[in-house]
């Protein structure tokens, strides 16, 4: 089985969020593999150890991503693709990534591709079902579960707010992983100092036939801030009825909600 | 010169810092309560390649270098100093004479399994009358026939109740200048007439496993014998060389949790209307333990680096140990005194990482041992 996974390299959950010069602050911040992405990896790992094959995982992003990419070849994918196209493409959104991403997949033959749910930096969650639109196959997002028959029928369970959807379809397809599908291996020590030798190929926007123009961002970005600073709680006092009447009238003039 | 770490050594880094923070640190409390030595992790620890980190892969090991496997030890430290001191015993004291003077035989026999976790080592050189002169060693190893025929005590042995074999250090003659020959021995655990026991009850560390070992008429093969039966203690020197840089490295990852505990209760304890980190005398307190983790550290790295480039590192494997040992109780004690009355209650665990850190300026050569070492190298 052809099995292909959509990595992106992300802020660590525990870092702090700064801003500079209207973008957010990458100055001194650990990245890690989006942790959605992480469960993508393991299921890809899984199922080519029950059907065989091979997984390549894809990241769109700078050479800082080899660190991630070569992570995920740690933890038992056997070939990574960095598609770095910083040098071309001065702005991007999901249209970009996806765009790129679809057009280096398409004469790969992927039976099966896995990204994560949503990334948990840009959380649009578009990546994944925009590729499987540009190349024409199902998707299914938010899997909790995943089972290839021999025959190639795939029955997977979907998480909907907290309730489960059984869905059938068949390969070629791709999935994004939400949490519960899989408990993330950690990269062994042999898996790390084998990683090295795994073939990593960097490609560039001129090795997929995609002018600038193509990948486009389609979105702009007008004002990057920070959520404002969350201020003491206020406690009403006095009558019931009055306490009601000034809330209603803080939600109106404060708050601005009503 | 480059003080970046390899990508190998940062995924390293990520993935035993992730494992300690999940497995490890949660439990750290309880282990210390309980005095419980975590076998399971040491099974998980095996399957993940920890156990094999330095030793090359044929071996059954990772293949990985020194500053590596500082790095490991530093962060499973990091999260419960009992952990971490059985951990880096397994590696530097179980495992690592084998590998440096093992014949292939015992290489097969008693390393490989050790290096893919399937067994634990220890290695017992200290006696009750015999602590820093390791040369006054008595237990004894008599040929007859083709057995070593041993007898006699060793003390605080780490790991010993968990491991398949001691590498036994035993007298087994005179020098021309009426000096002890000391031969090390490999001695499976489940021989006959040797007695195992755990019931020290220790200030800390005490997720770690120390045991007493006792040799009654305990035989063994003669090819048991590890290395040159002449220099068995030139050996463990050179053994508690490497040692000393791991030793080092847990110094640093305890200072490290340390440190971050008081960082973060600096920040959030409100006296005077506010956080007490606003104030210098908490500040200074703060930039002296960041500085002294930070200088040890590097000099932990520096040590791994000369033992990893073949060239000599006897005296900086010791200034590591030293300095990051002492600095360790400082920072611990600090953490302590930041944390005010609330740093003296066991639930806010700080206290137990002075405890825990107090080992290291006494386990694997005391402070005055290391000053001794050093004095040597500069020729006193």
């Amino acid at each position: 089985m052809n099995i292909f996974v959509l990595m992106k390299r992300t802020f660590d959950t525990e870092e702090k969020i700064s801003i500079a010069n209207g973008k957010i602050n990458e100055e001194g911040a650990e990245f890690i593999i989006n942790p959605y992405d992480e469960y993508a990896i393991e299921e890809a790992i899984q199922v080519r150890d029950q059907h065989g094959g091979e997984v390549t995982v894809v990241t769109v992003g700078n050479e800082e991503a080899e660190k991630e990419l070569r992570t995920a070849l740690a933890m038992g994918c056997d070939k990574a693709v960095l598609i770095n196209i910083d040098d071309d493409v001065e702005e991007q959104d999901q249209h970009t990534v996806a765009k790129v991403l679809a057009e280096y997949l398409k004469d790969k033959n992927p039976d099966l591709i896995l990204a994560g749910n949503v990334a948990i930096d840009g959380g649009s969650g578009q990546v994944g079902p925009r590729v499987a639109e540009l190349l024409g196959i199902p998707y299914v997002t938010t899997i909790t579960k995943l089972e290839i028959a021999d025959g190639g029928k795939v029955t997977v369970v979907r998480d909907v707010e907290g309730d489960e959807e059984i869905i059938e379809t068949s390969l070629p397809l791709l999935v994004t992983a939400q949490q519960g599908l899989n408990e993330p291996r950690y990269p062994s020590l042999p898996g790390i100092m084998k990683a090295k030798k795994k073939p990593l190929d960097e490609l560039e926007l001129d090795d997929l036939d995609l002018d600038e123009d193509d990948v486009e961002a389609k979105t702009k970005t007008i004002e990057v801030f920070l959520p404002p600073k969350r201020e003491a709680g206020k406690i009403l006092q006095g009558e019931l009825a009055d306490q009601v009447k000034e809330l209603v009238h803080l939600l109106r003039s404060e708050a601005k909600v009503v | 010169m480059d003080f970046s770490l390899t990508k190998e050594q940062q995924m390293i880094k990520e993935m035993v810092r992730d494992f300690a923070e999940k497995e490890i640190a949660p439990y750290a409390a309880k282990w210390d309560e309980e005095a419980h030595f975590p076998l399971h992790v040491f099974r998980k620890m095996g399957e993940l390649g920890l156990l094999g980190l330095p030793f090359p892969e044929e071996y059954g090991g990772a293949g990985g270098d020194t500053i590596s496997y500082a790095i490991a030890v530093e962060e499973i430290g990091r999260a419960c100093g009992g952990t971490g001191l059985s951990y880096a015993a397994a590696v530097s004291l179980g495992a690592s004479p084998i590998y440096y003077f093992g014949t292939e035989e015992q290489k097969q026999t008693w390393l490989v399994p050790m290096a893919k976790g399937e067994t634990l080592g220890a290695f017992g050189l200290t006696e009750p009358n015999a602590g820093s002169d390791a040369g006054g060693t008595r237990t004894t190893a008599v040929l007859d026939g083709d057995e070593y025929v041993i007898n006699g005590e060793k003390c605080w042995i780490t790991n010993a109740q968990y491991a398949r074999q001691v590498i036994v250090t035993a007298v087994t003659g005179k020098d021309a200048r009426g000096k002890n020959i000391i031969t090390a021995l490999i001695v499976p655990t489940d021989s006959l007439g040797f007695t195992i026991r755990s019931n020290y009850d220790k200030m800390g560390v005490r997720a770690s496993n120390t045991c007493e070992l006792v040799f009654e008429n305990v035989r063994v093969p003669k090819e048991n014998v590890l290395g040159d039966p002449q220099k068995g203690f030139n050996q463990f020197l050179y053994t508690l060389d490497g040692g000393r840089i791991s030793i080092a490295a847990l110094a640093v990852g305890i200072a490290q949790a340390a440190f971050e505990k008081a960082l973060q209760y600096a920040k959030e304890r409100i006296q005077f209307g506010q956080p007490i980190s606003k104030f210098q005398a908490i500040q200074f307190k703060l930039a002296d333990m960041a500085m002294e983790i930070e200088l040890a550290r590097n000099m932990v790295y520096k040590a791994a680096w000369l033992k990893d480039q073949g060239k000599s590192f006897t005296k900086e494997a010791s200034f590591a140990k030293l300095f990051a040992s002492e600095m360790g109780f400082r920072v611990c004690n600090q953490a302590i005194q930041i944390h005010g009355g609330y740093g003296y209650m066991k639930e806010y665990g700080v206290e137990r990482h002075l405890r825990d850190i107090k080992l290291m300026e006494i386990g694997e050569g005391t402070s005055e041992i290391q000053r001794l070492v050093i004095a040597r190298q500069l020729g006193c």
